[in-house]
């Protein structure tokens, strides 16, 4: 049996970014993830912004990892080279009386977080294209927004470039203990002993915590949010707004994105099955007259993609204030060896590189000798990019390898280049949905329908397969059934 | 072959409009005529529409896409028009230069008296429409599945339903049907076809295909492959009745949702776009807002017939090579192309009553609602009609055409505006 220091079991923004963490360290460490493919969780669908903090009641772990973790984002954003943009957000009040931003203000004081109300005036000369009967908004200019998928790949690919191993398709089916003593892990792939798992799992990680008789009231009530995507040709949103928000959720936003399209969303509704990512028509109703609200000129003609994600909502208690969803982050006191990072819904996108760092601090706390790797480096190399380049440095680029010169996907110009490079990448593409989150791919207006068949060609040649063989998110999504001509029986 | 930095002409795509406008430059005097295209080869969508049905009203003869789409490469090959294939065009600007990227050329650039836009369209996708449900594979448009069966050889699915009752999408119902897969149900939204009634009857009546009008997708049922789609009856506002949701098992989601004209280059550019047709608003020699920047085919408005984008692309064209050579715009006034009763948009939107002495100009519009009678396809100025054609019927899946002529001329310049009425007789 492989055995590790440490396996983190899921490979979300949370596994991804405490992967990066640990391998600072002498550690032997692996990360799983039961898909095809990391990030294709909560990850993968969620409003993509770094949040100020002015949310979070105050006392809660989650306002202290959204106020530790969002000036960390410069640094990461930089060494791992993920699109982000410190744009400041606003809440904004239409209907309401602007006192209502009161409650906000002191919220945000008593987070840490800079704060400072505006005219509806000031709201309008800023943010042209919000509701003109805007009355006044709360600004917090530390609030910004980032690439998500990104977010998770690159500090993984950080991590892998600093030791550490990646199994994708991969599923923890339960713990290998020795009396109270976690000794390692089962998956559908066979066995691997560890001294520490991480439960990263998302919206299973109360599965993975009940699989060690840790927690048993721990529970998951997953909420759903569905999102529009707007083309960038149609409305151009530069700033993020949210409306003043109710108890459940942040309410329905309208925002600009580092991809240039505005996102509209999300809803929060319960939905009995963890994995029931469908969007509604009454969902989409339903965010399409909130953000109608906000942003009266969005016009239907300008949808582009639709999309729902799945909040992990957890049930912890707050140590020292009176709330009940919080983060979980604590090592087990049931049993020895696992780490439970339970409950991170939002701000945890946000938070992630914090509490990676401080998955490291509990560790040490629980006596663990971490000592620093001498050729830790923290910088990611980063691959081409030709749509966020000048027109010189293109040329130069197609000059250098002509396969950058064939576009491939025409709405977000993604050339055949870089396609090439993430199927060869340090975490290999091998789907569509991968190169998708990886390129931004077949996100534009057109949706994939002019990329698609030339994407499934490139696959097929560069993984030496069949194009019937290449899927869209792994095994069950084969894009193709046989060759034409060989009518079935 | 090797390519030049400077044309009179250079044309944005080899689809039927562009290969057609490029032709006509040639023939008009264009010394130097260049085309772009993105493909391997040149044709467009023709290549993969392998069905007949072309060329009727060009060459008197039934062809197949590609067929019709040779004749017009063989011209442009005798009038020595240059190709750029594998070519993507980047991005135009106002003063006409064009950036274009290749695997095979590299990073080009290349300066035109004159561009004609010719990218043609694409189709509406399922965000569009707002169809819920899952996002698994085996949703697809109607062209991605044309592409894969016609030119790639593969079939993306066994069991089919295909929401939208498009010409693509009956078109590949009946492929399906010839290459062994099951097509369960095609389902239409409006309460008429939206696409020809000659595809209704050859594609799916000959082939027993059901076609449910007022019927849309309620939701895709599946993780990673579709395994069936719920279908339900709308009313006369397009919303669903409750009780009459079906669950129609199959592995393949095919949208033919209707097309959009392809203009993020030309927004680019600078170009103004009409919302009603989301093509540029044009004159009659389809020139767009900038002088020197023509556009020709689907990229303009949706045509339902091959041969219309090729003689749209011939009169932009001549226009274009005319430009190219005189070196100074045309300034002759405009008047506005309105549309009026029963008419959804008019293209040209604006035209050069002049040109009337030239030749006759067609003016091209779709109808907001369906009249099964009998009517009139007015032209007037103010309340005085100025030419009037008879049609049998008028729906809104089928343009309608009516022509200026020469004859007009006086009437015409006189006016300040053309109001155009489609009403019963």
């Amino acid at each position: 049996m492989k055995s590790y220091d440490v396996i983190i079991i899921g490979g979300g923004v949370i596994g991804s970014m405490t992967a990066r963490s640990l391998s600072r360290f002498d550690l032997k460490v692996l990360l799983i993830e039961k898909e095809s493919d990391i990030g294709s969780g909560a990850s993968s669908a969620n409003s993509a912004i770094i949040h100020a903090g002015h949310d979070p009641v105050p006392g809660t772990l989650k306002a202290e990892m959204n106020s530790l973790a969002n000036p960390m984002w410069d640094q990461v954003s930089v060494d791992l080279g993920i699109p982000f943009r410190r744009s400041g957000a606003y809440i904004v009040t239409i209907d309401e009386d602007c006192s209502c931003l009161d409650g906000l203000m002191q919220r945000s004081k008593q987070n840490g977080v800079r704060a400072e109300v505006i005219s509806g005036e000031e709201m309008l000369k800023r943010e042209p294209h919000v509701n003109p009967a805007v009355q006044g908004a709360l600004y917090t200019p530390t609030g910004g927004m980032v690439d998500p998928f990104a977010a998770v790949i690159a500090p993984l690919e950080n991590a892998i470039a600093n030791g550490v191993e990646v199994l994708t398709d991969t599923a923890f089916t339960g713990f290998i203990m020795d009396g109270d003593t976690i000794k390692g892990i089962h998956t559908n792939r066979g066995d691997f002993g560890c001294r520490w798992a991480v439960n990263a799992a998302g919206v299973d990680c109360d599965d993975v915590m009940h699989a060690a008789n840790v927690r048993p009231d721990f529970t998951i009530t997953p909420r759903r949010g569905e999102y529009y995507i707007l083309d960038k040709s149609e409305i151009q949103i530069d700033n993020i707004l949210f409306p003043v928000p109710n108890e459940n959720s942040k309410g329905i936003l309208v925002l600009g994105s580092t991809h240039g399209n505005a996102v509209v969303g999300p809803n929060s509704n319960l939905v009995p099955g963890k994995n029931d990512t469908a969007v509604t028509g009454a969902g989409l109703n339903e965010i399409w007259a909130g953000a109608q609200k906000l942003v009266p000129s969005i016009n239907t003609r300008g949808i582009i993609a639709t999309f729902a994600g799945m909040r992990a909502t957890g049930n912890a208690r707050s140590l020292n204030v009176d709330y009940s969803h919080d983060f979980l982050i604590e090592i087990a006191k049931e049993v020895k060896g696992l780490v439970n990072l339970g409950g991170i819904e939002s701000p945890g996108l946000t938070a992630a590189p914090a509490i990676a760092e401080r998955v490291v601090e509990l560790l040490k706390d629980a006596g663990e000798k971490l000592t620093e790797k001498k050729d830790y480096n923290p910088i990611r190399k980063q691959r081409p990019r030709f749509n966020h380049m000048t027109r010189a440095e293109q040329a130069a680029l197609v000059a250098k390898d002509a396969r950058y010169g064939r576009i491939v996907c025409r709405c977000e110009m993604i050339t055949e280049g870089e396609i090439v490079a993430e199927i060869h990448g340090p975490i290999p593409a091998r789907t569509y949905d991968a190169i998708k989150r990886r390129t931004w791919l077949g996100t534009g207006r057109c949706l994939g329908s002019f990329d698609m068949p030339r994407v499934v060609d490139i696959l097929a040649r560069e993984l030496n397969i069949s194009p019937l063989e290449v899927t869209k998110k792994g095994a069950g999504s084969e894009f193709l059934f046989r060759p034409t001509k060989e009518t079935e029986a | 072959m090797t390519h030049k930095d400077r044309y009179d002409v250079v044309v944005i795509g080899s689809g039927p409009g562009g290969l057609a406008a490029a032709i006509a430059a040639k023939q008009n005097g264009a010394q130097d005529v260049l085309i772009i295209e993105r493909d391997i080869e040149p044709g467009g969508i023709l290549l993969q529409c392998i069905h007949n049905g072309f060329g009727m009203e060009t060459f008197k003869e039934d062809l197949p896409g590609p067929s019709y789409a040779q004749r017009f490469i063989d011209q442009a090959m005798q009038a020595k028009v240059e190709f750029l294939l594998d070519t993507m065009v980047l991005e135009i600007t106002r003063d006409k230069r064009i950036l274009a990227s290749s695997r095979k050329h590299g990073f080009l650039e290349i300066q035109a008296k004159s561009v004609i836009l010719a990218m043609g369209c694409r189709e509406r996708t399922r965000a569009q429409v707002r169809l819920p449900g899952t996002r698994p594979a085996g949703v697809y448009t109607a062209g991605t599945a044309q592409r894969w069966v016609n030119v790639e050889g593969y079939m993306p699915g066994k069991n089919f339903v295909i929401l939208g009752s498009g010409d693509i999408g009956m078109i590949m119902a009946r492929r399906l049907t010839f290459e062994g897969a099951k097509v369960e149900r095609v389902l239409e939204v409006m309460p008429y076809l939206s696409g020809l009634t000659r595809n209704y009857v050859q594609c799916l009546m000959d082939y027993d295909i059901e076609l449910q009008l007022k019927h849309t997708v309620k939701n895709i049922i599946g993780k990673n492959r579709v395994e069936a789609i719920e279908s339900v009856a709308v009313d006369d506002k397009w919303a669903p009745i409750p009780g009459t949701e079906e669950i129609i098992p199959c592995d393949t989601l095919l949208l033919s949702v209707g097309l959009i004209p392809e203009n993020e280059l030309s927004r680019q550019a600078g170009v103004i776009i009409d919302p009603i047709t989301a093509g540029p608003f044009v004159d009659d020699g389809f020139q767009t807002n900038i002088p020197g920047i023509f556009s020709a085919g689907n990229v303009v408005h949706v045509y339902d017939l091959v041969d219309w984008v090729s003689e749209a692309g011939l009169i932009a064209g001549k226009a274009a090579a005319v430009l190219a050579q005189k070196g100074k715009l045309d300034e002759t006034p405009t008047i506005p192309v309105k549309a009026a009763d029963n008419v959804r948009y008019v293209v040209p939107q604006a035209l050069h009553p002049d040109h009337l002495a030239d030749g006759p100009i067609p003016l091209q519009m779709r109808v907001t609602k369906p009249i099964e009678k009998p009517v009139w396809v007015e032209v007037r100025s103010g309340e005085e009609l100025i030419a009037r054609k008879a049609e049998p019927y008028a729906r809104p899946g089928e343009m309608v055409t009516v022509t200026l002529k020469p004859e007009h001329l006086d009437k015409v310049k006189a006016s300040s505006e053309l109001r155009i009425a489609v009403v019963e007789r």
